[in-house]
């Protein structure tokens, strides 16, 4: 069977391209010279031991880090110098933190209507409109008007998702949206996560949830100490990793 | 010839105590305005206006508000300006909370959790739009049991009015125990009108941080 075979979800056209970037926290080099490109309604995952840049290298895509080398390319938007281009790249990327990152202040609707309003001008109604449709979407139309912590960690995760998406982003960025969830809770985020990808929306997610890799991902990539270090279909890359650094990983996290 | 105290002296004193209400709210509203661009300039990434703040915080913390009273009262003076002591306590009494509540709420803006930041960034949410919908009013419940408890400060700070001639509480006292000479009453009664007026503060303070302490821990 061959890889080059694409499923049919994935278009030709590449929306995210990461050219030889680099970048360093002082003297610690985290990401060492990363070459990715995404297409269009792909979904990736990308896995690997903790401090070894996953998290830096989604966060460098809409630019809550800075790459000091390289290029980064989203949605044929370059960020240069003017932040005009910071705020079309932003308007087009969604992303989902690990400590979900909700307002506190503010309900679960006015989360939801606070981005559209603000940054994309839209009335009140069309974003309270907007708000209730992807509450329903993450099942949980019925806690629109409790605050954050009011909530469980699973539910505040699926605010936290359907704020994102009110904002109608091409891409959506997972940066380990399990991770601080009780174990009962995985579950329902990563149902949420399931039907997203669907509904075809291109997806980047750091994640340890291997299951979900298998189910989900067109492409798996593993990164070690800043670098790439394999990527493959879930198929290849669970059942035949190249590097021993792969191996090694898969046989901690898979041998419980 | 000593006058003695009756109520006319106490009502002399207690009346003057407006005016000690009066200068402590002119200080706290110039305060509250001066020391949110205080507090603002301070966390800003522009380093010039943050490191000005930064100066203008040190300079109000290092000297005492009696020095800061006497150079605004006769540095107006010697500029050429008229100035009445009215005047030169507002004004320093408000630089004064400019810089001490512009540094206390520098700590409560940056005591909001850097996450909230990155989540509006993630949405596309401009600084000035973040500032106002989501850093300031979560800032704003921190800041509240600090800053009733400054108010308190502030009150009790008025008194230092009195030695540039500002007849408040303090100096209306002065001026009775002069003609009475019966200080252990004269400031007795003045003592009681700053508790009077501090404690219901105070005790508003420990409420508010109690309810807040309740509030982040669980």
């Amino acid at each position: 069977m061959s890889t080059a075979l694409q499923a049919q979800h994935v278009r030709d056209e590449i929306i995210i391209r990461m050219e030889n970037v680099q970048k360093w926290y002082g003297s610690f080099h985290v990401l060492k010279d990363i070459n990715l490109e995404v297409r269009t309604g792909e979904r990736i995952v990308i896995c690997g031991p903790s401090g070894s840049g996953k998290s830096t290298l989604i966060r460098c895509i809409n630019h809550l880090e800075h790459a000091q080398e390289g290029r980064i390319v989203v949605d044929r938007i370059e960020l240069g110098a003017s932040s005009r281009n910071l705020d079309a790249i932003r308007r087009e990327v969604g992303m989902v933190f690990q400590q979900f990152n909700l307002f506190p202040h503010l309900t679960v609707l006015q989360n939801c209507m606070l981005a559209p309003m603000k940054v994309r001008g839209t009335s009140k109604s069309e974003a309270e409109a907007t708000a209730r449709k992807y509450l329903e979407r993450v099942r949980i139309p019925e806690q629109a008007d409790k605050y954050p912590a009011q909530l469980s960690g699973g539910q505040q995760q699926r605010v936290a998702i359907a704020r994102a998406l009110c904002m109608n982003p091409k891409i959506m960025l997972f940066d380990e949206p399990t991770s601080a969830l009780d174990p009962e809770m995985v579950k329902e985020v990563l149902d949420t996560m399931v039907n997203l990808a669907e509904e075809g929306m291109t997806m980047i997610c750091v994640t340890h949830e291997m299951g979900f890799a298998r189910q989900v991902a067109d492409r798996i990539i593993f990164m070690d100490r800043g670098e790439i270090v394999e990527e493959g279909t879930p198929d290849t890359f669970f059942t035949n990793p190249r590097h021993e650094r792969t191996r090694n990983f898969l046989g901690q996290i898979l041998s419980h | 010839m000593l006058r003695q105290f009756g109520t006319n002296e106490f009502l002399f004193i207690l009346t003057a105590a407006r005016w000690t209400v009066l200068l402590s709210l002119i200080a706290f509203a110039g305060g509250a305005i001066g020391g949110l661009i205080v507090a603002l300039s301070r966390v800003s990434s522009l380093k010039a206006l943050s490191l000005t703040a930064g100066g203008f915080i040190q300079v109000f913390q290092g000297t005492p508000l009696l020095m800061q009273l006497f150079l605004v009262f006769f540095g107006a003076t010697t500029l050429g300006f008229d100035t009445n002591p009215w005047i030169a306590a507002a004004v320093a009494l408000t630089l004064n909370a400019s810089a001490f509540l512009g540094e206390i709420w520098r700590g409560c803006i940056q005591a909001v959790p850097k996450g909230q930041w990155e989540a509006a960034g993630a949405l596309g949410l401009h600084y000035p739009a973040t500032m106002r919908y989501i850093i300031l009013p979560q800032a704003f419940k921190i800041a509240l049991p600090p800053t009733v408890g400054f108010l308190v400060q502030l009150i009790k700070a008025t008194s230092l009015a009195a030695i540039i001639g500002f007849t408040e509480v303090t100096r209306a006292g002065q001026i009775i125990n002069n003609a009475t000479f019966r200080p252990f009453v004269v400031f007795g009664i003045v003592a009681a009108i700053y508790f009077i007026l501090c404690w219901p503060l105070s005790h508003l303070s420990m409420r508010l941080e109690r309810r807040f302490a309740a509030a982040t821990t669980r």
